[in-house]
């Protein structure tokens, strides 16, 4: 344990990763190896070579990992050098960050280190990530990091947050039990014992693949839950910070006006208790999304589950005006019931002069909020059968991935209007967020 | 969007999409035609060539109507991009969202010296593409696009 270290070392000398980071990097596979190990010696009475060995390649290539990265923070750039035989030089513009997330998964807890990750918007580029650091120092470092992001002094001390919503984890809990994926799993049980009972000749198979199903659906719940649990928003001057986890603990931190869209979803089973969940996209790079093996990934909520005033409100603070309501009209002409029959009922879309939002769905809706100005670009697109129906499809792209907003299956005035207005409203957008 | 004026990529752009389906289309046709001709009658064989002529005449008509199809126009703010038959398309990438332009060029384009305009945008799913341009025309339209991208960014 190094502790924190004087501020004055951090910026312009080369600092390494925390000495303890190879074994948390191989954390979790030598747990796992040690087990085997231990279970199978237990059993053969013989110790565990082959195990071993791999544990002890897991740690070596950790510790090589380990010396040849170095670090700092110069000249509004985080630079990391890595690499044994490729060396590879991330030199990161602080400027450009869209964000910078402090992830500790439980290993890494245990020791008292966190991962510090860069998030960036260029695509393909490699991950800027500091893993592991002490965690007084990784706080400082995101501080520093945020500080010239925001063009302060690097040595501007961290802004106090002001915790604003806090989502009980009883309510997290009640949400993934009244998640769509959960009672997939309770309607798996429920079929494995009527089959079981209906027809006791093919009790095995029919019970295997069952509870195999049911399984996966709690494994995933029980991971979402884990994910998000004591989830906290809290507000900095440089940024919303997201917090939650129960074995893995993140802090992810958003700078202000880096939103690039907003989802606010009303699932079938959150009904009687009037829950509603919001999800929010950045313009990240596919890799930090999935999280390679060595990095640890993050959720994708906004606000995991609360009523609806909570996320009115909170939603007005990260996007101000944003109101969240499903569109009012339905904006899809007749001969639309005839493509998506099904989604016609919500397929709506409308804007005003700084948000737009289209709302998707077939059994219950959900709305993408996007600000005007983060528009990237405006396509139309009419196929064969479209054109026979004088129908038009306008889809809205902004430099997140999760959504796109679209206006699908408009009737071909309405479409051309879009097309023809939406980009003028961008730039004007545009021009007054610059302003 | 009736106010805007169109332009068309290179009509080397079509030579080069005729050469590529005379040099696919006619030896299968001959290829076709012999087998048939050879294993049955002469006969088959005129008629699978008739069938061949025909076939690529018609992918011809269609590859001829998809370059027609092609435009792209520079408005003050933003590239304006039109493509398909079947399918139409048309995205409108403002100048100030370009993060940077590729310019490329195939074997077949590079015989007509032609070349292919791509814009990347910060969102992935932006597809904007100029294909078929005088390489001339495309070195200009990138060093246009480049400047008027530079004059108007916006941050993410």
């Amino acid at each position: 344990m190094t502790g924190p270290e004087p501020i004055g070392q951090v910026t312009d000398s080369w600092s390494r990763v925390h000495p303890l980071s190879p074994v948390v990097r191989a954390g979790r596979a030598v747990v796992g190896l040690l087990t085997i190990a231990g279970v199978n010696s237990a059993s053969q009475h013989q110790p565990p070579w082959d195990a071993l060995g791999l544990a002890v390649v897991a740690i070596v290539a950790g510790v090589v990992y380990w010396r040849v990265t170095r670090w700092r923070i110069q000249g509004g750039e985080l630079q990391i050098d890595t690499g044994l035989l490729r060396r590879q030089q991330i030199r990161v513009p602080l400027t450009q960050i869209q964000g910078v997330d402090l992830v500790r998964p439980l290993v890494a807890r245990m020791f008292g280190v966190a991962e510090v990750r860069v998030v960036l918007a260029s695509h393909g580029a490699a991950p800027a990530r500091l893993a592991y650091i002490a965690e007084e120092r990784a706080v400082s470092v995101r501080a520093r990091l945020l500080a010239i992001a925001h063009g302060l002094d690097a040595d501007v001390p961290a802004p106090p947050e002001r915790p604003i919503i806090a989502v009980p984890p009883s309510r997290i809990i009640a949400a993934g039990l009244a998640s769509a994926r959960f009672g997939f799993g309770i309607v798996f049980l429920v079929s494995g014992i009527v089959v079981g009972i209906a027809a006791p000749q093919v009790i095995a198979p029919a019970f295997t693949t069952f509870f195999l199903l049911l399984a996966l659906t709690l494994v995933a719940t029980g991971r979402q839950v884990s994910a998000e649990w004591d989830f906290r928003v809290a507000e900095a001057p440089d940024g919303l910070r997201l917090e939650s986890g129960l074995l893995q603990h993140r802090a992810e931190t958003v700078p202000y006006g880096r939103i690039q869209a907003v989802r606010w979803v009303e699932p079938l089973l959150w009904r009687p208790f009037g829950w509603v969940r919001l999800e929010f996209d950045v313009a990240r790079q596919r890799s930090a999304e999935r999280g390679d093996r060595q990095s640890a990934a993050t959720t994708k909520a906004l606000f995991p589950v609360g009523s609806r005033e909570e996320a009115r409100w909170l939603l007005a603070r990260v996007l101000p005006g944003a109101t969240g309501e499903l569109p009012v009209s339905c904006g899809v002409p007749a001969p639309a019931l005839l493509r998506i029959p099904l989604a016609r009922r919500y397929a709506r879309m409308q804007h005003d002069a700084t948000y737009l939002s289209c709302s998707t769905g077939r059994v219950r809706p959900s709305v993408v909020i996007m600000p005007l100005a983060k528009i990237q670009s405006v396509r139309w697109v009419q196929g064969p059968w479209s054109r026979k129906l004088n129908l038009a499809s306008v889809y809205v792209d902004t430099a997140g991935h999760r959504y796109t907003g679209s206006a699908a299956f408009r009737g071909v005035d309405e479409a051309q209007q879009l097309v023809a207005t939406l980009p003028g409203l961008a730039r004007d957008a545009r021009r007054a967020a610059r302003a | 969007m009736s106010d805007v004026v169109w332009r068309s990529p290179s009509t080397g752009m079509w030579r080069a999409r005729r050469l590529v389906l005379l040099l696919i289309g006619v030896p299968t046709t001959a290829v076709v035609a012999i087998v048939v001709g050879v294993a049955g009658a002469a006969p088959a064989g005129a008629a699978a060539a008739a069938v061949g002529a025909v076939a690529t005449a018609v992918v011809g008509w269609l590859l001829w109507r998809r370059y027609r199809a092609w435009g792209y126009a520079e408005r003050a703010d933003d590239l304006l991009i039109r493509r398909g038959i079947m399918v139409r398309r048309l995205s409108v990438v403002p100048y100030g969202r370009m993060q940077f332009i590729d310019v490329t060029a195939g074997p077949i384009d590079r015989m007509y010296g032609l070349a292919t305009v791509q814009l990347h945008t910060a969102a992935a799913a932006t597809d904007a593409r100029i294909p078929g341009l005088d390489r001339a025309d495309a070195e200009l339209l990138r060093d246009h696009l480049a400047a008027l991208g530079e004059a108007r960014a916006t941050g993410l």
